[in-house]
């Protein structure tokens, strides 16, 4: 077996490992509601990875998808559920603004550290005047979206396919990919064939801007209340889930479905530790273990893939 | 001159950080003017030790950061302060103990980094999390007061200026030197700007990062040890805030984010800006809601003015 296979293989194994130990430890998990349970609040996470996932492509980061999701739900709680138009309006306005943060950062070659990192406070700052302490009210079709409950498998499970399989194919076939990608991987020899590399960044950070408004409305449907708070660890887990669905942080090497594999690993791996019955002072040290010992093993089926 | 002036990078910073300093006064009148700065100074110094760090893990090259320096913060803090547990007389061992967990805690960062080759940010993050799930752990149970001279130390002023103030400025210019004058310091900026050229010409890029990281997290040590003092004791959060402000000094201090160039004096302007800022925000009686945009938009607007990098 050739390594890039196994490579490309590792997060789909990661994810039916820590999915066989969770059946293992609690066999009651094994059913149709157990999994519905478990996974679904990895919805909402494996879009906020597909978002970060665009703006890795161009080999940049966003520190701000975290606070920018906890915003669209308190916008969904309250401005969505009063007046749906204007609710829809402020959401495009966000998603404008995230291709407008593209463009100042491509224009004036920032670091897009620091420039999401501010944003980061702006986006945490409006959702707090919005919402100072959690409250609003999730529209009900959004409820009803989340808590649908479909034939035989479990929606999230679904949903997670469909987001995969439909990013993969534009992202990953479609000719407007190959450039998305080839920004990230040498953007000087894109600019020289004649492709805006402006335009590019632009539309992939809309795209970001674009899949963390659906992350913030999904999980909005789950927590049916806003929360400038709800957020804060997507940031690390959406950053997270892109390196352990064998992305890279430079280059334009993503990958779609292992970005939503790598989110639905996280959020098990959450469910896991909870039915170990690991005290809770070790559970976020459980879930750095984990991320530790899945790239150790990368290392290891990646060495002398390529000699540098 | 002037024009030479200018174009340091750090003339921004210290720049905004006046800008910012004589709109609070102007607010108040110029009451308060004095005990603003003797505020900022003593807070940013906390910053400042940090932001040095994270300086030079950032100055080491592309993609190098070290985002486990808010859990090591809180592991010094509480090493030192369970280890010392009020005894004047245990105070250089709970030092001690303090900067051990924290030195581990930079061997076992690189060794992520090297053996395994996770990604910086990867790592780092991976690590925090089983760092503060230790010092949970460990710091389990009561609040423990620091002894009364680290107290003392962390409170002291001379002028209106915090003796800190000067500990870290001695900190600052010998690392400005180590920069400029060791072997060290200058493998820094040459595996920053380029690591394979720093190989080809016989420099050990390894041992160059290997201490760096180290060093990022005993400064963040350092900076736990202090922090509890001056807050007379360590809590499990005491390190939350330092993630974005050790990344964000650096970079609003005028150090490249593509590495390979350090700005020391940049770190002092950034660190008394982002605490002055925060202080005319709330002279000014703006809400919480106001305070985080403003900050936001002024860490873009520095950003944006100071400009990015030149095309390589």
């Amino acid at each position: 077996m050739n390594r890039r296979f196994l490579r490309q293989a590792l997060p789909f194994l990661t994810l039916a490992v820590v999915l066989a130990a969770t059946f293992y430890v609690q066999p009651r998990t094994m059913s149709y509601f157990g999994l519905n349970l478990m996974l679904q609040y990895a919805v909402p996470i494996a879009l906020a990875t597909i978002a970060q996932m665009f703006i890795i492509t161009v080999n940049d980061l966003d520190l701000s998808i975290g606070p920018f999701v906890g915003l669209v739900s308190c916008i969904g709680a309250t401005l969505l559920l009063d007046n749906p138009l204007l609710g829809i309006l402020a959401l495009l306005v966000l998603i404008a603004t995230y291709g407008a943060v593209g463009a100042l950062i491509h224009i004036r070659n920032l670091p897009s550290i620091v420039v999401t990192l501010g944003l980061s406070f702006v986006w945490l700052g409006i959702a707090v005047l919005i919402l100072p302490s959690p409250g609003g009210k999730a529209p009900v079709w959004l409820k009803a979206l989340m808590g649908v409950q479909t034939p035989w498998v479990p929606f999230p499970i679904i949903a997670a396919i469909v987001i995969g399989v439909v990013v993969h194919l534009a992202l990953m076939l479609s000719s407007y990919g190959v450039i998305a990608r080839g920004a990230g991987g040498n953007p000087k020899a894109l600019t020289r064939a004649g492709w805006s590399m402006l335009n590019t960044k632009v539309i992939m950070y809309m795209l970001a801007g674009f899949f963390g408004v659906l992350s913030g409305l999904a999980l909005l449907g789950l927590t049916t209340s806003g929360d400038a708070h709800v957020a804060d660890r997507y940031t690390l887990y959406s950053i997270a889930g892109v390196i352990l669905g064998g992305g890279e942080f430079i280059g334009g090497r993503v990958s779609p479905l292992g970005a939503v594999v790598g989110a639905l690993t996280l959020a098990l791996a959450g469910s896991f530790l909870i039915f170990l019955k690991i005290s809770p002072d070790w559970q976020i040290g459980a879930q750095g273990a984990i991320l530790i010992i899945v790239l150790a093993l990368r290392a290891l089926v990646s060495y002398g893939e390529h000699k540098r | 001159m002037i024009g030479k002036l200018l174009r340091q990078p750090w003339v921004f910073s210290f720049g905004a950080a006046i800008a910012v300093w004589l709109a609070t006064i102007a607010y108040t009148g110029g009451q308060g003017a004095g005990a603003i700065l003797t505020a900022a100074f003593s807070f940013a110094t906390f910053t400042i030790i940090v932001g040095l760090g994270q300086m030079m893990v950032i100055t080491t090259g592309p993609g190098n950061v070290d985002l486990s320096i808010p859990a090591t913060i809180t592991l010094s803090g509480v090493v030192a302060m369970k280890v010392m547990d009020e005894d004047t007389g245990r105070m250089v061992i709970g030092i001690i103990a303090a900067l051990g967990a924290a030195t581990l805690v930079g061997v076992f960062n690189y060794g992520l980094i090297r053996l395994l080759r996770i990604p910086p940010i990867i790592a780092t993050l991976s690590s925090s999390f089983l760092v503060l799930s230790a010092a949970i752990s460990y710091g389990r149970g009561i609040r423990i007061k620091p002894p009364e001279p680290l107290a003392q130390f962390a409170e002291t002023q001379v002028f209106g200026i915090p003796i800190m103030a000067f500990a870290v400025l001695a900190l600052s210019i010998a690392l400005a030197m180590v920069l400029s004058r060791t072997v060290y310091g200058r493998s820094v900026l040459a595996v920053g700007q380029n690591s394979r050229a720093a190989w080809l010409a016989g420099l050990n890029v390894d041992r160059t990062r290997f201490l760096t990281y180290v060093l990022s997290a005993l400064l963040a040590g350092v900076c736990g040890i202090l922090l509890s003092g001056f807050s007379r004791g360590a809590a499990l959060n005491m390190g939350e805030e330092f993630l974005l402000a050790s990344i964000a000094t650096v970079v609003i201090g005028g150090t490249s984010v593509a590495g390979g160039r350090a700005n020391v004096p940049g770190i002092w302007g950034a660190a008394l800006f982002m605490y002055l800022l925060v202080t005319m925000l709330n002279t000014f009686g703006a809400s919480a809601g106001i305070r985080l945009i403003l900050t936001g938009l002024m860490i873009i607007g520095v950003i944006v003015a100071a400009g990015g990098e030149e095309q390589r």
